[in-house]
């Protein structure tokens, strides 16, 4: 990201518009809306150097709440319009809002190629399981089974794994968490660091069509022993107390979840979290029973508008000024007198 | 060797036409693109007017001998002004059978055939579809033949240089070449350099193409050529005097593109996805990034156009290109550029269609497309070029009113004009006006549809102004504050204003005029498109008969130049001949109310000057029945 830094120290309220938010009361989006409001002025973002740039569904009315520059766009094309801003102009501290319908269905050849093209942007994915806009139908990211009026004997599909998704498009930072996490913030700061296109998949509660989908992983009581916060060179732990953990099992090449002091278990054999190896963080996208939330995998690549630049550079220096006069006589002229 | 050289110091007098068409004809894999490239820079070179149309099969390599593999390039040259690639070809180069079976229809009667017999063994007889060989069972006889062994002396005259077998063989159009440059009284020098600079890598290729190319020539100044068949001149033509060169539309479009932007002061995004036949327009942008192009080779059309309108978005220039097929992927995307009022040029080099339809012929049936292809009320500017050097202004043009007034622009070519050449005056740079873009900054009083009141552009209000942070998007805004808005009475306004706004550049562009003959009379052509070298000589044909015809081109499809209506009504009948189904005509029906005629034709080729000639006729005498 550019370092421009403010003439101002910002606050909260200079990254909250004068709209009045229309999501549902209770939606998660809410509280995904108030940490990016929080975490900006601490990343020393500036209003008129960031963009949001979103799609179509509930998630992508984002932009409308941010007084920042936005562009609401159209269905799953944001990391297309995303793209030729940032080659515009790459400068601009540049996000991406997708749900899952808008990114991983109607949008998910654009999502899999930002991805792979490592452009300088942040991609928040805001994963409900469901599409809210339109009412309530099954979205590629609902479990099989799901009822809804497009689905009333259940989904057929088998959903997406969006972090097992952005993996396989070979993205440079996957990371996950849920909307009312308190580390959500730590989640974002992390992805707008990263030099590269960052994929953030946030959990997030729809109380109309799909109320409580996520229950067990954020509920305050059933929570602790379904999440477990990844942190780099941190033996991977989780459960109320700690007691669980990931080790893995080099027969199966599987991670199991073992319980420190049980079974012969101890400390030493809890996997150590390395977000660099892409591997480990194949694995973690789709655990049994337990989440693996904060940075799964983290890893420098090429930059594609730092190679677009340097091409560019490239061009000028071998071709020198542009001169449309020599330019239209490249090649064979002749006069006629 | 005594009278040769006495033979070559005195050639025998050419005979001198005024104009000639010669087709080279061959397998995919013949390499006859490059030979009639070759040829036309010779022509050009020797200062006859030209127009050139390549016309080659969407197979890359179809398999050898088929004729479905046969591809070809048609000159037109002359020593007076040359609009189109000619009717009928008066000289036919046929490198094997499948060549000579697709185009012996063509072929002027009396014209002459140029044909290698090495190709005509039965196997390649058979693949083209031939029962017996037509060299030897009277099919030709109404051609004046010159059957040559070309592959044979080919091969005699690379021996030295001991190129492979297949490489050498390759050589055979060079040889080829250098027979029809004698022929015809062309230099060998500019293709020599050309040979040398290709295959500076390669220099036994280089040597070996040389030699056959000069055994070709050769090969016409020593021998005793068939009765009736002569070497040839034509004079050079009158061109208005400056400096030229050979154009296609597709580089015109490219340079005047990046013109375009030169004069707005700004920087170009070019998103592209590949498609026949816009794909050159990607690969010429591509090595101008020195000019500040960026082209973004895209996942899809709908990313080409979508980072297009992100770029315009953060004040770059968003350019894409495509045809048919991928305007229809892009549609909803065209739409939302509308909506938010942003600039955006797109290029549609049109295609047979519809559906995949004939990705390497030309058709101009997408003007219903460009004008109402999206869904709403939709209003943008469409504009058609009408020869491949007309693309270089049009991109220009296309620029310009995408700017002035925060518009997308569809600029119309096609797969004739984007491929074919003709030799093209160059523009004068210092003449064309600069037209930069203002980038707004003042706070005071901002919202994003703040509108200049002339023009009802919306102010470009670009990411990292401070003070002008805004959300734009696709749903309807407020008009006076630029907000989401539902309101009804808002909605029937804004979509007012959208259409008020393109339809108020009819003021900006010149008035419509008759390009050729009087403003009135018994028939006005209106064409539009590169039908406009055929449709002009075809109407200066008529008028040449006596006939009250004039002929009209638009270039300016959407909106229409003001006073069209008044001059199409000063005719007794209007025709408007399209390589479509009769799009422009039902557009000039719903606008004016004018009983305008259509001449369709659809068959991927352009018109036959003839053609037109036939058709206009015979509705002058139903009329004067």
């Amino acid at each position: 990201m550019s370092p421009n830094s403010p003439k101002k120290e910002y606050t909260r309220k200079d990254f909250i518009s004068d709209q009045e938010v229309r999501w549902c009361p209770g939606c998660g989006d809410y509280a995904i809306l108030a940490a990016v409001q929080r975490t900006l002025p601490s990343l020393r973002a500036t209003p008129e150097n960031t963009v949001f740039i979103s799609g179509i569904g509930c998630s992508s009315r984002f932009p409308y709440y941010m007084n920042t520059y936005g562009f609401h766009t159209i269905h799953g094309r944001a990391p297309a319009v995303a793209t030729g801003l940032k080659l515009a102009n790459p400068e601009l501290d540049v996000w991406v809002i997708t749900g899952d319908g808008d990114g991983l269905s109607i949008g998910g050849n654009h999502l899999l190629h930002v991805l792979r093209r490592n452009i300088d942007l942040q991609i928040i994915l805001f994963n409900n399981q469901i599409y809210g806009l339109t009412k309530g139908q099954y979205s590629p990211t609902s479990q099989v089974g799901k009822v809804t009026p497009s689905s009333p004997l259940g989904s057929i599909d088998q959903p997406v794994v969006p972090a097992r998704f952005a993996l396989g498009a070979r993205a440079t930072f996957v990371a996950r968490a849920f909307d009312t996490s308190k580390k959500l913030p730590e989640a974002l700061t992390a992805a707008r660091e990263h030099k590269g296109a960052a994929f953030i998949e946030i959990l997030q509660n729809c109380p109309v069509f799909n109320d409580g989908v996520f229950d067990l992983i954020t509920d305050r009581k059933t929570g602790p022993a379904h999440q477990l916060w990844l942190e780099h060179g941190k033996p991977m732990k989780f459960g109320a107390d700690g007691e669980k953990g990931l080790r893995l099992n080099t027969k199966t090449l599987s991670l199991e979840i073992v319980t420190v002091g049980e079974d012969g278990v101890t400390e030493q054999d809890i996997m150590i979290h390395d977000e660099s190896n892409s591997q480990l963080a194949w694995m973690l996208t789709d655990l049994p029973d337990v989440v693996a939330l904060g940075v799964l995998y983290r890893q420098l690549g090429p930059v594609y508008n730092e190679s677009v630049d340097t091409q560019r550079k490239l061009a000028e220096e071998r071709f020198g000024e542009p001169d449309l006069h020599a330019l239209l006589r490249q090649g064979h002229t002749w006069t006629v007198t | 060797m005594e009278t040769t050289a006495a033979a070559r110091a005195q050639p025998s007098p050419r005979e001198t036409l005024d104009s000639v068409v010669i087709r080279f004809s061959g397998d995919s894999g013949d390499g006859m693109q490059l030979t009639g490239s070759q040829f036309t820079t010779a022509t050009a070179n020797a200062g006859n007017d030209l127009s050139t149309f390549p016309d080659f099969p969407a197979e890359i390599r179809a398999p050898a001998g088929t004729t479905y593999g046969v591809s070809g390039y048609q000159i037109q040259f002359a020593s007076h002004d040359v609009q189109t690639p000619g009717d009928t070809p008066d000289v036919l180069v046929a490198m094997n059978p499948a060549a000579l079976k697709v185009n012996s229809e063509v072929l002027k009667p009396g014209g002459l055939l140029v044909v290698n017999t090495g190709a005509f063994t039965p196997n390649n007889l058979k693949k083209a579809g031939y029962e017996s060989n037509p060299l030897q069972d009277g099919s030709v006889d109404r051609f004046r033949v010159l059957a040559l062994d070309v592959t044979k002396m080919t091969l005699n005259a690379v021996k030295e240089v001991g190129l492979g077998s297949k490489e050498a063989n390759r050589c055979k159009n060079m040889w080829t070449l250098g027979l029809m440059y004698w022929l015809f009284g062309r230099e060998r020098d500019q293709t020599i350099a050309w040979l040398k600079n290709k295959f500076a890598k390669n220099p036994k290729v280089a040597e070996a193409n040389i030699a056959a190319l000069n055994a070709g020539h050769i090969y016409g100044e020593n021998a005793e050529l068939p009765h009736g068949i002569s070497a040839y001149q034509v004079p050079p033509a009158s061109l208005t005097p400056g400096e030229y060169r050979n154009v296609s539309g597709s580089e015109a479009t490219a340079w005047g593109l990046v013109t375009g932007v030169q004069l707005a002061g700004m920087k170009m995004m070019y998103g592209s996805y590949p498609i026949t036949p816009a794909s050159n327009l990607l690969h010429h942008l591509a090595r101008l990034k020195h000019f500040g192009v960026t082209t973004f080779q895209a996942e899809d059309e709908i990313a080409a156009v979508g980072a297009a309108i992100g770029a315009s978005f953060g004040g770059s220039l968003g350019v894409t290109g495509t045809s048919g097929p991928g305007i229809a992927l892009k549609s909803e995307a065209i739409g939302l550029a509308i909506s938010a009022e942003l600039p955006l040029v797109i290029v549609n080099v049109q295609r047979g269609g519809p559906s995949t339809g004939l990705p390497t012929k030309t058709e101009q049936s997408d003007l219903f497309q460009a004008v109402v292809g999206r869904n709403g009320d939709a209003p943008l500017v469409v504009l058609a070029a009408a020869t491949p050097g007309d693309c270089y202004y049009m991109a220009i043009e296309a620029v310009r009113m995408a700017v002035k007034y925060m518009t997308p622009v569809i600029l119309l070519t096609d797969g004739y004009l984007a491929n074919s050449a003709e030799p093209w005056p160059l523009p004068n740079l210092d003449a064309l006006r600069p037209f930069p873009v203002k980038f707004h900054s003042d706070p005071e009083g901002f919202h994003p549809f703040l509108r200049d009141e002339q023009t009802h552009a919306r102010v470009w209000a670009v990411p990292g102004t401070p003070g002008l942070e805004h959300r734009i998007g696709g749903l309807e805004k407020d008009r006076s504050t630029g907000h989401i808005s539902y309101d009804p009475h808002n909605h029937h306004r804004m979509t007012k204003v959208r259409h008020q706004k393109v339809a108020g550049i009819a003021r900006d562009i010149e008035r419509a005029k008759v390009d050729q003959g009087e403003s009135e009379g018994d028939l006005l052509v209106v064409g539009w498109g590169s039908t406009y070298g055929a449709i002009s000589q075809a109407v200066r044909i008529l008028r040449g008969r006596g006939h009250a015809v004039s002929h009209l081109h638009l270039r300016n499809i959407w909106p229409l130049p003001e006073g069209l209506g008044p001059l199409l009504n000063g005719f007794n009948s209007v025709l408007v001949p399209e390589l479509n189904y009769g799009q422009l005509t039902m557009l000039l029906r719903a606008e004016f109310l004018v009983p305008a005629e259509s001449l369709t034709r659809v068959t991927g080729q352009p018109f036959r000057v003839g053609g037109l000639v036939e058709a206009v006729e015979e509705r002058l005498q139903r009329s004067a029945r």
